[in-house]
């Protein structure tokens, strides 16, 4: 289909994008990979009247370490991330999520920003975020701010970014020693959005009891959702089969699913319990290394 | 909005209104019908060119993003009248049968040779993952890239 008709918008600078959202206000929506919110147009689920195309601004497509933290630009595209050397051995969570977003040629479009700014429960990185404790940059007229990603989704496509700001990195912490994390996703097939998917970082301490829990959980929910009473009953605890177990069945307790195509609302939750289970498994073993 | 684009080599302008697809502008505007649209809902990748040497699924980009850039479409691969490589294994091989999805395919596959030259079977696998096809079941798509990654490996006799 033909998207509805709009006046495009092409800044070279953040501040020239910042200026434009500022006038345009709600009218505008910003473009980064296209890869969600070209679809939607097409459909004319979304029609704005102004789109601010951010993909000539210098300076927010790059990966590094930096401070203690992982810094990711909101530009980054999914392949880009898939290939780096340092994700891939720092964060394996992370290269998990990216070879599971859509398929190969959307991730050399797809941007990390647009995949946490979109709000989409349905989308991969929030659960990853969440279970990793990142922070996000918001870029505004008043200057940044950081969001934490635990507060990052409020609503169905709904996040906390105001109207005008933008979304330019993302701060992952650096893992302690004796981390691991693993992101499983069940999909019907390669470019689906997950019937469910979970993603688990954890730390351990010297005694092989957990000193943190992250769990994530992408397509259970209105929002992506973080599964806090698993995540709290872990805490301090060694991660045998019991542990396990609870924290699987609490986690499914905490996932909020609708039935759709891809399932009914109870083959979703034992999705959840079985995907933390293993995800939790996977971690262990990562961490063990 | 005025867009100029560098398609196969060559560089072209038009006037076109910002909703226009780069698909579009690529087979209407351009005229070149290589490049194929096989859905509408970004999933098949029969539209697959080559942004700036990357594949890109051309129905998901708007014509005004490529102004300025480089596109590469199947009618380019052949050069001087000679078959890309890519290309010859997909006739060796019998990578086709209807061909819709073939640009799309010999597209990605073209890309993906150029990074990784020696695949194996997997990989080639979930390379093709963004692009469907509905008549071969893709056993001889994948003979057909693995045949294309040994002759380019191989020197020119």
């Amino acid at each position: 289909m033909i998207p509805a008709a709009f006046e495009y918008h092409r800044p070279s600078t953040l501040q020239d994008a910042l200026a434009l959202l500022g006038r345009l206000g709600d009218e505008a929506k910003v473009l980064a990979g296209g890869q969600s919110l070209i679809p939607l147009m097409k459909l004319r689920l979304a029609s704005p009247r102004h789109v601010v195309d951010l993909n000539r601004i210098s300076g927010l497509g790059s990966i590094a370490e930096r401070d203690g933290a992982l810094v990711i630009g909101a530009l980054v595209r999914e392949s880009e991330l898939e290939a780096s050397e340092l994700v891939r051995h720092r964060f394996p969570i992370l290269a998990d999520a990216c070879r599971v977003i859509a398929d190969p040629l959307v991730r050399n479009l797809a941007t990390v920003g647009g995949n946490l700014a979109h709000g989409d429960p349905a989308n991969d990185h929030p659960a990853v975020m969440l279970a990793l404790g990142a922070e996000v940059v918001a870029v505004g007229p008043q200057g940044a701010r950081r969001i934490p990603v635990a507060e990052l989704f409020t609503g169905p496509l709904e996040t906390a970014l105001r109207s005008g700001e933008i979304l330019t990195e993302i701060h992952v912490p650096l893992p302690p020693p004796r981390s691991g994390g693993a992101y499983l996703k069940l999909e019907r097939k390669v470019g689906d959005f997950a019937t469910a998917a979970v993603g688990v970082q954890i730390t351990l301490a010297g005694g092989d009891a957990c000193a943190r829990a992250g769990i994530g959980l992408t397509n259970v929910g209105p929002t992506p959702i973080k599964a806090r009473r698993a995540e709290a009953l872990l805490k301090g605890r060694r991660l045998d089969d019991a542990a396990i177990r609870e924290a699987a069945e609490t986690a499914a307790g905490e996932s909020d699913p609708s039935e759709d195509l891809r399932g009914s609302v109870a083959y979703k939750r034992d999705l959840v319990r079985v995907l933390t289970a293993r995800a939790l498994r996977r971690a262990l073993e990562r961490a063990a290394h | 909005m005025r867009v100029a684009v560098t398609i196969n080599g060559e560089r072209r302008e038009a006037d076109v209104e910002p909703r226009l697809l780069l698909v579009h502008l690529i087979r209407e505007v351009f005229r070149l019908t290589g490049t194929h649209i096989g859905c509408d809902t970004s999933h098949c990748g029969a539209c697959t060119v080559l942004l700036d040497g990357r594949p890109v699924k051309s129905c998901t980009v708007f014509a005004v993003q490529a102004d300025g850039r480089t596109v590469l479409t199947v009618e380019g691969l052949e050069q001087n009248g000679q078959l890309h490589p890519v290309q010859e294994s997909f006739v060796q091989e019998h990578g086709l049968q209807c061909g819709y999805c073939t640009p799309g395919m010999l597209m990605t596959s073209y890309a993906y040779l150029q990074d990784h030259p020696r695949p194996s079977e997997d990989e080639i696998r979930h390379a093709i993952s963004g692009n469907l096809c509905r008549c071969t079941g893709y056993v001889n798509i994948v003979k057909a890239i693995q045949h294309a990654a040994a002759k380019l490996a191989a020197p020119a006799s």
